[in-house]
């Protein structure tokens, strides 16, 4: 269903139609959440290991203090039992305690979170700020050399897997050039309280010459990995949606005014193009949150993606859960935040 | 000096399957505050000429002329730039489809503004002024408000009047008016073309329109050029095309206006305009004409003179003197 089919004539009506649609769409939330809470309980239980032993490390365990364990962590009860007792804690606001550092996964959540949001938000805005102009480009010059040579490229970067992008990366940049840092968010250097989580904004704020820099300089490969796939799908798609418009009757009016080629492309193809590259970007941030797990972990990113690698590793049930659970919650918030957006880009919300 | 002048006009296109002529060899000569009407069947190269004239057809298109100008400037040489300059400000034109030929993403009242800015570099509350004038003068109610609203929130009847509006913002010397009611229902359509005619006799600017209507030809246009298959057939001041049309393609469009039918059933051309594949060596319009013979199938026909509507065919002189019925 489209928003579409749902809105007053007058475009930016935010009256009790909008309303109504906010809701019906929170009320769609409802299924999908027990959905992913079930998915991500069954899914970390379907991986061998065992949490007890790994918890236990190369020591070992007394069979006594296993039993214990399994007792204290509720193993001990049937599956279905586990399951309930997890979903009533989520209900009530509980995600439950890390195994590991026995801290609620709430806070840690929270503590890691503004890392990811700080670098996705940068592939994001690499991904449009090149993405964008890219497609506009290569759909004015269609068939030319551009066009080609982008389109290729951008399905190389499409298809290239992430893990190996970054390696290559690392090796020439910070290997063989030696122009950035391998891992991590900022010189050991410096040392400053996090204010905002975001590391760009608290270095500027601590006022230590350099921290800026190096802040930046430790953005950068991940940004270029994690934005890598955005960018392709963004390009490709508003060259296809720019090609499509190019081709539109109001175009040619346009034209017939004595625009300049500029202004036709850029104000009055680009915003109707925008219209489906808007719903590509909002599909990429669930992408983008898929790769950040790995991107972060190559890069030793402290972020909530190497945090979830990690935890899937040391089999810290409630870590994985709540922040499967939480990952997908931001995911379906930023669909409807795009959903919404629509209204706002299309004043002429078409009907199919 | 005419305002609009084109000799010999062709426009090729180039498509997946070979070269497509769609306009072959054209002449139209415009003076100022002239109207001149274009006829034909769908499919004859009435807008792809006229959209040459604009410099507005795709880049598979290739245009040649022994001459096109307008105001003596020749459109042929000039740059993309002074083109940009003289279209939509000194030349204009509104298109067939009112409801696809505006922006949906834009308010109309956006759409028109833009023109005076870039050709008149109104400032904003003189464009605002003028915007509002414009409306009232193309009969869109309620001017001031009706800016503010996008173009999928009006009628077709009113998009087309914003056209209209936007198309004459710059007072133009010449409007190109391509079938600008076809897509519009008939009370609608003959008060745009009321429109047209009041506003060319308003400003005094040369209007060009084209269509497929004969009934409306022979209401307001002052000349005729009636083309087929690419081709211009036949030219007349109007009253005299109606009285005496030469082309029997002429004549079988007018027998078939609805008033001069002769029998119940109204006669309609057999056969469609010949396309990339079926185009005939000889007359294009040979293999419909009752009148054609050996010579129509083989030879293209030359034009014949001024007194004869410079109609293009070989028996003009015959069928005159009834010797081919
Ligand atoms: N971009 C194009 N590429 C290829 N062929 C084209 C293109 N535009 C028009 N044509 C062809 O040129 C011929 C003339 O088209 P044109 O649109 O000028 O006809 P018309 O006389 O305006 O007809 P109508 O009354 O339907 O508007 C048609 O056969 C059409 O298929
Ligand atoms: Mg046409």
């Amino acid at each position: 269903m489209h928003i579409a089919d749902k809105f007053s004539k007058r475009p930016h009506d935010c009256g009790p139609l909008m309303l109504r649609y906010i809701f019906t769409r929170l009320g769609s939330f409802i299924p999908t959440f027990i959905g992913v809470t079930l998915i991500s309980f069954m899914f970390i239980r379907v991986l061998p290991g065992d949490p007890i032993i790994v918890m236990a490390g190369e020591r070992g365990m007394s069979e006594e203090r296993y039993q214990e364990m399994v007792v204290k962590l509720g193993f001990d009860k049937p599956v279905i039992q586990q399951y309930w007792d997890y979903l009533t804690g989520v209900l009530q606001g509980d995600l439950g305690n890390s195994f590991v550092t026995k801290k609620p996964v709430w806070d840690e959540f929270f503590a890691l979170f503004p890392a990811t949001v700080e670098l996705a938000t940068c592939a994001m805005i690499f991904a449009i700020a090149l993405g964008l102009p890219a497609g506009v480009i290569a759909a004015v010059n269609r068939g030319k050399f551009f066009d080609r040579a982008l389109m290729s490229t951008a399905l190389v970067g499409y298809s290239m897997p992430i893990f190996w992008w970054a390696l290559l990366l690392i090796i020439v940049f910070s290997g063989n050039l030696g122009w950035t840092p391998v891992s991590g968010r900022l010189d050991l250097l410096y040392y400053f309280d996090d204010v905002t989580g975001f590391m760009l904004i608290d270095s500027v704020l601590s006022g230590q010459e350099g921290a800026f820099k190096s802040a930046v300089h430790h953005l950068v490969l991940p940004t270029i990995v994690l934005g890598t796939v955005p960018l392709a799908v963004i390009a490709r798609q508003t060259r296809s949606a720019m090609l499509e418009v190019l081709g539109e009757d109001y175009i040619r009016t346009a034209r017939a005014k004595g625009l300049s080629p500029t202004r036709i492309n850029g104000v009055h193809a680009l915003r109707n193009a925008l219209i489906p590259v808007i719903t590509v970007i909002g599909l990429s941030v669930g992408v983008l949150m898929g790769g950040a797990i790995l991107t972060e972990s190559i890069f030793s990113w402290p972020g909530i993606g190497k945090w979830m690698m990690d935890s899937i590793f040391r089999r810290d049930y409630p870590v994985v859960q709540g922040g499967l659970l939480l990952i997908a919650v931001i995911v379906m918030i930023v669909n409807l935040t795009v959903d919404l957006l629509y209204g706002v880009i299309n004043p002429k919300i078409r009907k199919r | 000096m005419s305002l609009l002048r084109i000799r010999n006009l062709s426009v090729d296109f180039a498509t997946a399957s070979g070269q497509f002529r769609a306009v072959d060899g054209v002449d139209v000569t415009l003076e100022k505050g002239e109207l001149l009407a274009i006829v034909g069947e769908s499919g004859s190269g009435k807008s792809v000429s006229m959209l040459a004239v604009m410099g507005l057809l795709p880049w598979t298109a290739t245009i040649t002329a022994d001459e096109m100008s307008f105001e003596g400037r020749d459109l042929t040489k000039i740059t993309p730039r002074e083109r940009r300059s003289i279209i939509g400000k000194d030349m204009a034109m509104i298109f067939q489809e009112p409801m696809s030929s505006l922006n949906p993403c834009f308010t109309v009242g956006f759409q028109i503004k833009e023109a005076l800015r870039i050709h008149m570099g109104m400032d904003r509350a003189t464009r605002n002024n003028r915007a509002v004038e414009l409306f009232d003068q193309v009969g869109i109610p309620d001017a001031a408000s009706r800016l503010n609203t996008f173009p999928h929130q009006m009628s077709g009847g009113m998009n087309q009047r914003v056209m209209i509006a936007m198309a004459i913002a710059c007072n133009p010397k010449l409007l190109i008016a391509d079938e600008p009611t076809t897509a519009l229902d008939v009370t609608i359509q003959a008060q745009i073309l009321d429109l047209l005619i009041r506003l060319r006799d308003e400003q005094d600017m040369g209007l060009v329109l084209i269509t497929h209507d004969m009934g409306v030809v022979a209401e307001t246009a002052e000349r005729v050029s009636v083309q087929y298959a690419g081709q211009k057939v036949e030219e007349q001041p109007v009253k005299d095309l109606f009285r005496h049309p030469y082309h029997p393609y002429t004549s079988a469009l007018l027998s078939a206006l609805p008033e001069r039918a002769t029998s119940k059933i109204l006669p309609t051309i057999p056969g469609v305009v010949p396309g990339q594949f079926d185009r005939p060596q000889g007359c294009l319009f040979s293999p419909r004409c009752q009148f054609a013979d050996e010579k129509c199938a083989q030879t293209p026909p030359v034009p014949c003179g001024p007194e004869q509507g410079r109609a293009l065919c070989h028996h003009v002189d015959a069928i005159e003197a009834g010797e081919m019925a």
